[in-house]
């Protein structure tokens, strides 16, 4: 209490300035005064009086400093004397100020960027409250290799019943044609069991969410849409709720609308954007009947109890799969070893983009590496420069711990400074470079440049500050003071101590920025591999535009119900497209299908039976299953191998036929001696996704080449064609081959298509390079991101050797005039500091090879088409660096070979 | 020259406030009297020290000053005991007391005393 009196009393003195000096003053020429009266009295001189008295006082300078630092706080008030001296010696040399700052700048903006990515998708990837209860329940058969097969309707209650989770929610994604408006809408939609809001804990701004009790079999026919939505096609209405919607034909009421803040979780970036919830129990009609061994190939997300770890979550659940296998042992085979498996559900959203991410930190983290050495050894060289001051300010008194505070309240000030500025350059310019982020990037719109990022930049820059000033400081304040005097700095015992931490430091530069070029070299071969493989179609001069079909709930309703229905508003549409100006060909498939497109990705994956083969505990492979008309591979340049391609003549009557490709030949009719046999005329059952579709015997009748319509990384993913004239699809995609015009096909499209039928949304065109090109957006990001953190470092490194072959340059030019009148020849002294620059690249080359090797295999996972320790790049790389360093050292080499020995000797 | 001892320095606060308390109102150079005559010749400091430690008892609230006049009419600044310093004056009087009993019992002691 007393000590917080005085602290307080000081502080404010401090702050306000208020001296006691005077009264001290007064107070010891008072106490002197009646001192000397004393021993006047006692007999002694006037003279021996007033010395007595003042020698029983003391030192009286040293009181009143005593008595000054009780006042106030003498360490704050250094530290603003520090400050101002820092601010006064950066003043003196705005060169050196500019480029130190820069650098920091520099790096220090670069971390800060790539952290506020990061701070926005790793470290807070869930919008919503006690993100950490929230986990994705995943039902495995490890046993027969299928993963994620969903749950069935009597699994989720007894989720719900376990005690484990506080809310269990299924859920769906897709769209919905919206109608009613102006113009029918294809709405990103889930539909979801009522507990889905409650599991995520979020409210509406309007209305309500859904009940999460509610016990309704079918779909309730209740939705929740977003703010945008509400904002887009109803005008913001207050009165929204209760009015009804047709989705898909069917009646819905709204009874909610979301928050702006509020956006859905998934793991990718259509279904963030889900714009409409509907609810339903999945139990009744379009829902297959709830069956223990039925199990729905839906989401399953929870939210656990307070206070349970997922880790304790998991045990429990294991124990439920346990007694569940004991209770019904005819649902779960031993042979497909059923298990449920948790996993917090951040960690399922970031998915592939973490790793790149990493990567990029890394990188980034490298530059400010390097930045932080460039300036230690901008420091390290002002340090000789400063000797002469130091050893003055050391010979009046100075102590050690007092200098070493004060160059580092200096080299802090750079520091924080240069963070400071790196930090406003990125709020500035936050705007342009979110451009150049992949769109995606999970949360994209949530990154921003915030009071989190902006306390980052400046912890990483003090931090940075205080271990890399600190070795300069205590390097500069090292000093032999007799020899620093006389010699004025002409080198000494120090700066040879000085000059080893430089090229260690240089070294270091060296070292990183071949890392971080390996890195690039690496990722830029991956890319450019990727960009140039063969995809096996060909997408150029293709548009693909994208419509969907209602779906109602109730299947009476729907008029395109079966294929033959279907395949007249297709054959229509078709044929009409094929009048658009400039199109040469036509096609149709479902969205599944569109070539590295984004697909609906739930519903593309279907068990497949094949005739003869017994199937392991019921759990069939799942194979992707493409819908397309016969016109589809002609159009994107398939080829046939075996068998025939679709035909006009195959229609729903006729018996069902599909097409395969190489890779599900090899995988699903390997034969008996593994030699392959001819899977044309075998026939497969494709079980309803659903189990709502009867399944029928289906004959393979072709097979075609392996394309990379999945994914450009991956040839061999096993495919099934199915006949879009036989097994209708909802969600459809039409390609235009030819020469269109594309800022008007979207509405040509459209016209063609609404005047078959004027309630079918059209949207999202795309040529197919586009849809190539933005499949490659993240790699390309992270390529094109860790090659500029490359070039930077490899720039700073080279100002770094430049800096300090310059400097050995200045120190040694006694010694090369010297040389020079004793008659060495000039290419001699050329080469003799070249090869001072060379030994420095030849170092850092070996430090950063080794380290290189280990990066490159970290990031092994990144890569394509090129092994982690590719040879040629590593080469390459490394004959870069090293001309590079050559180059740097030239200049203050070719300054040295033309020294004038007369001036230089006679300067000295 | 042989060192002063520590703990005096350390009760040198605790001596200024008895001063005070017992002589009432002082300025700086009657309390540095006032303690040289009581410890004696032991407690030669110097006598300037003294002030930066009244500033420090005056920060923490235990002692009060103000201006004022001298007995040969100087001015002078006058020291005074607050009502807090009385206070933190009577539990360090009981600690000092206390600790010098448990000391004085120490040294008392003697081997076969011990059982």
């Amino acid at each position: 209490m007393r000590f917080l009196r005085r602290l307080i009393i000081r502080l404010s003195n401090f702050a306000t300035g208020r001296r006691a000096d005077q009264r001290v003053r007064e107070e010891m020429a008072e106490h002197l005064a009646f001192q000397t009266e004393e021993n006047l009295r006692a007999g002694m001189s006037p003279a021996e009086a007033r010395r007595q008295a003042a020698l029983k006082l003391g030192a009286a300078q040293a009181v009143r400093e005593q008595h000054n630092a009780e006042q106030s706080l003498p360490l704050a008030e250094n530290l603003l004397l520090d400050i101002r001296y820092a601010f006064r010696m950066l003043h003196r040399s705005p060169g050196f100020a500019l480029i130190a700052i820069a650098t920091m700048a520099l790096g220090v903006g670069a971390t800060t960027a790539i952290y506020s990515v990061i701070d926005a998708t790793l470290l807070h990837p869930l919008p919503y409250p006690h993100p950490s209860e929230l986990v994705r329940v995943e039902a495995n058969l490890p046993g027969v290799g299928a993963h994620d097969v969903g749950l069935s309707i009597p699994e989720l209650k007894d989720l719900q019943n376990s005690g484990i989770f506080q809310y269990v929610s299924l859920s769906f994604f897709g769209t919905n044609n919206l109608t009613g408006s102006a113009q029918p809408m294809s709405i990103a939609s889930k539909s979801v069991t009522p507990a889905y809001f409650a599991v995520l804990g979020v409210d509406a701004q309007l209305g309500r969410t859904f009940d999460p009790h509610d016990a309704t079999r079918g779909f309730n026919n209740e939705v929740v849409i977003s703010d945008g939505l509400w904002k887009r096609a109803f005008g913001a209405d207050p009165h929204i709720l209760g009015k009804t919607l047709r989705l898909d034909n069917d009646p819905a009421h709204v009874v909610g609308v979301m928050p702006a803040s509020f956006r859905d979780q998934g793991p990718n970036s259509e279904q963030r954007g889900t714009e409409l919830w509907a609810a339903g129990g999945f139990a009744d009609d379009p829902a297959p009947p709830p069956m223990r061994g039925t199990r729905l190939p839906f989401e399953t997300i929870a939210r656990l109890q307070p206070g349970l770890s997922p880790e304790a979550a998991q045990g429990r659940l294991d124990a439920l799969v346990a007694s569940l296998k004991k209770q019904y042992p005819a649902d779960y085979p031993s042979q497909g070893a059923w298990t449920l498996h948790l996993t917090p559900l951040a960690e399922t959203l970031v998915g592939n983009v973490r790793q790149s991410l990493i990567l990029l930190f890394g990188a980034v983290g490298l530059v400010l590496l390097i930045s932080c050495v460039n300036v230690a050894n901008l420091l390290l060289a002002r340090a000789s420069a400063r000797g002469r001051e130091m050893a003055v300010r050391q010979a009046l008194g100075a102590a050690r711990t007092r200098l070493i505070r004060q160059l580092l309240t200096e080299s802090l000030l750079l520091f924080v400074l240069g963070g400071i500025t790196g930090f406003a350059v990125l709020f500035c310019a936050r705007k342009f470079l979110l451009q150049f982020i992949p769109e995606s990037l999970p949360r994209l719109n949530d990154i921003s440049v915030s009071w989190g990022v902006l306390a980052f930049a400046i912890v990483v820059s003090v931090a940075a500050g205080t271990i890399f000033g600190l070795a300069p400081a205590w390097l500069t304040s090292r000093l032999n003071l007799t020899e620093t005097l006389r010699q004025e700095g002409r080198g000494s015992n120090g700066s040879r101590r000085r000059s080893r931490l430089r090229h260690v430091l240089v070294i270091g530069e060296l070292a990183l920025s071949l890392v971080l070029m390996v890195a690039a070299g690496l990722l830029l071969r991956s890319f450019w591999d990727l960009f140039k493989v063969q995809p096996g179609f060909n997408p150029t001069r293709v548009t693909a535009i994208e419509t969907s079909l209602p779906n109602p709930n109730d299947p009476k309703t729907d008029i395109y119900r079966t294929a033959t229905q279907e395949a007249v508003l297709l054959r229509e549409v078709l044929r009409r497209n094929r009048t658009i100006p400039g199109v040469e060909e036509a096609a149709v498939s479902d969205q599944a299908a569109i070539p590295l497109g984004h697909g609906q990705n739930d519903l593309r994956m279907t068990p497949l039976l094949r005739e003869g083969q017994q199937v392991q505990s019921g759990q069939p492979p799942l194979i992707d299953t493409l819908t397309v008309s016969p016109e589809y591979f002609h159009l994107l340049g398939m080829s046939l191998l075996r068998g025939r391609l679709f035909v006009d003549q195959d229609l729903e009557a006729t018996p069902l036929i599909a097409v395969i490709n190489q890779a599900a030949a090899r995988k699903y009719w390997p034969g008996k001696d593994g030699k392959g046999e001819d899977p044309v005329g075998m026939r497969v059952r494709l079980l309803g996704r659903l189990g709502r579709a009867r399944p029928e015997w289906t004959t393979i009748v072709g097979v075609i080449a392996d394309a990379r319509t999945e994914s450009l990384a991956d040839a061999g993913i096993p495919q099934i064609y199915l006949d879009i004239y036989q097994r209708p699809a909802k969600f459809l995609a039409y390609y235009l081959r030819g020469q269109v015009d594309p800022a008007a096909i979207s509405a040509q499209v459209r016209t063609q298509i609404q005047a078959v039928d004027a309630e079918l949304p059209v949207y999202r065109a795309e040529t197919l390079d586009d849809v190539l090109s933005s499949s490659l957006s993240v790699r390309r990001f992270s390529m094109e991101m860790v090659a500029l953190f490359a070039a930077t470092a490899l720039l700073l490194a080279s100002l770094g050797i430049y800096g300090t072959i310059s400097f050995l340059v200045n120190e040694q030019s006694r010694e090369i005039a010297i040389r020079l009148a004793l008659g060495a020849q000039r290419r001699n002294i050329l080469k003799m500091v070249l090869r001072q620059g060379l030994r420095l690249a030849a170092a850092g080359a070996g430090v950063g090879l080794v380290g290189a090797l280990i990066v490159s295999h970290l990031m092994a996972g990144l890569l394509y088409g090129v092994s982690p320790y590719d040879l040629s790049t590593f080469a390459g790389v490394t004959a870069v660096l090293t001309s590079v360093a050559i180059a740097a050292s030239y200049v203050p080499a070719l300054r040295a070979m033309r020294l004038d020995p007369i001036t230089t000797l006679h300067a000295e | 020259m042989k060192e002063k001892p520590d703990v005096l320095q350390g009760t040198l606060a605790l001596m200024v406030l008895k001063t005070l308390d017992v002589l009432g109102p002082q300025h700086g150079y009657g309390i540095a009297r006032r303690v040289e005559q009581i410890s004696g010749d032991l407690l030669a400091v110097n006598q300037g020290t003294l002030y930066p430690l009244l500033l420090k008892l005056e920060h923490e609230g235990s002692i009060a000053s103000e201006w004022g006049a001298s007995e040969n009419n100087r001015r002078a600044r006058f020291y005074r005991l607050t009502a807090t310093g009385r206070k933190q004056l009577q539990t360090e009087t009981h600690d000092w007391e206390q600790t010098a009993a448990i000391i004085a019992r120490f040294f008392k002691v003697k081997a076969e005393d011990l059982p």
